[in-house]
């Protein structure tokens, strides 16, 4: 049996599954214990706190009520690494004598400070913060997800050769052949199969990460595609794929396009700026739909904190219902529309001379 | 005035967003009025472009937000 064998049988995809499970479990959970002190019972609601505090990424798995598992922090400063538990940081303002500086949490970010609690500008400058926050563990397990999904259907079209589809691979079918023929091929053409694989996986990826930011439980409710840095380094893929890609065709229309001489200076200035604000469309689009989207569904929950009866709520929940139907149609769209646009884009790079794709 | 402009800024991001998509799914509905058979091509179209619209929206609502 080679390698390739071994990493693809489902016993292994099991494996990886629970080996992820068990790492994040053994780590020592004070945190289910921790008694929080009664708060001051003067503090107004204030919402955008609330809001931000669910949209941001933070340094702990939050998972229902105040139950919370903490995540490791990696700082690399400027006299080496520095690894603990994010729960050495709580409760907020405490500071944490690490190895080789002090550590405070202001907000969400963590600030090198001295033995009393000052914050040090210039080695907080230095410091880089490697830690697995909420986002990087929650990216990991719906990749995990994901992982399980897709090598499970491919296990069994391997093995059901011919026969009709069963089971996961008979829910995936669809979709896939959807990517296949309305979006790869016709936008593509001729050479779209070297392309599938990234189009399915960036389709797949964000539509299970939107689709688990509607959901507020455990295995959802994290916000990963409406944080900017994910769909940065998506846009960055799409970026590099297509620059990388294009053949003569590509760079000539962009450099030496059809038009009357004096207006070359013109189209290269809008040109080249093309190549950089068609991937930075694709970011800002997808980010602000779910962002905006998870700041709509807390408000509207908010509203009931706001007006403090319990007689908003049956409105409040109406709303936050019709919200989230339309939530779930942004999150299949925005996963399709980051698709097609890619495929486009790709498609304008690799596209022969002779055969242009209306 | 004083205070941040931030607000009026998305809301003025909202009106667009309401014209453009507005035109978008009227041109649409006109054109299944004139053929109903290409229905399910005019409603993928005219999904695509309204979802064009609202990110273009959405971009002057992010940066009414910052």
């Amino acid at each position: 049996m080679n390698n390739s064998a071994i990493l693809k049988s489902k016993i292994f995809t099991r494996f990886l599954i629970c080996a992820f499970f068990l790492v994040i479990g053994a780590f020592p959970l004070p945190g289910f214990s921790q008694e929080k002190k009664p708060e001051v019972s003067a503090k107004r609601f204030d919402p955008k706190d609330v809001i931000m505090e669910h949209i941001a990424d933070k340094h702990e798995w939050h998972l229902i009520g105040k139950a919370y598992i903490p995540l490791p922090v990696i700082l690399y400063t400027d006299k080496g690494f520095e690894i603990f538990l994010s729960n050495r940081l709580q409760p907020a303002g405490s500071v944490y004598k690490g190895a080789h500086y002090n550590y405070k949490l202001v907000g969400n970010k963590i600030n090198v400070t001295d033995g009393a609690g000052k914050i040090d500008a210039a080695a907080n400058k230095k410091m880089w913060d490697f830690s697995i926050t909420s986002n990087v563990a929650s990216m990991w397990m719906s990749a995990a997800i994901l992982l399980a999904i897709f090598i499970s259907a491919s296990s069994a079209y391997k093995k059901r050769v011919g026969k009709a589809p069963k089971g996961v691979q008979s829910f995936m079918e669809p979709l896939i052949l959807f990517i296949r023929d309305d979006v790869a091929m016709p936008n593509i053409g001729v050479k779209y199969a070297r392309f599938m694989p990234l189009l399915l996986t960036i389709f797949f990826f964000i539509l299970f990460n939107n689709l688990a930011g509607i959901i507020p439980v455990f295995p959802g409710g994290y916000n990963l595609t409406g944080n900017i840095a994910v769909t940065f380094t998506l846009a960055i893929i799409i970026f590099l794929v297509v620059n990388l890609n294009g053949n003569k065709n590509y760079w000539k229309h962009i450099f030496l396009p059809d038009v009357p001489f004096w207006i070359l200076p013109i189209m290269w200035l809008v040109e080249i700026s093309g190549i950089f604000t068609k991937p930075l469309a694709l970011m800002i689009r997808l980010f602000a739909n779910m962002t905006a989207g998870h700041i709509i569904v807390l408000s509207l929950i908010s509203l009931i904190f706001i007006f403090n009866t319990l007689w908003v709520s049956p409105v409040s929940v109406a709303f936050v219902v019709f919200i989230d139907a339309i939530e779930v149609l942004v999150a299949f769209l925005q996963a399709y529309i980051f698709t097609i646009l890619s495929a486009l884009f790709i498609g304008m790079a690799v596209v022969e001379h002779h055969q242009e794709v209306i | 005035m004083t205070g941040g402009y931030g607000p009026i800024g998305a809301g003025l991001a909202a009106i667009g967003a309401g014209i453009g998509i507005g035109q978008v799914g009227g041109k649409a509905v006109e054109a299944i009025a004139r053929q109903p058979e290409a229905i399910s091509k005019i409603q993928t179209n005219m999904i695509i472009g309204m979802a064009l619209v609202e990110g273009v929206a959405l971009f002057a609502v992010v940066v009414a937000l910052l």
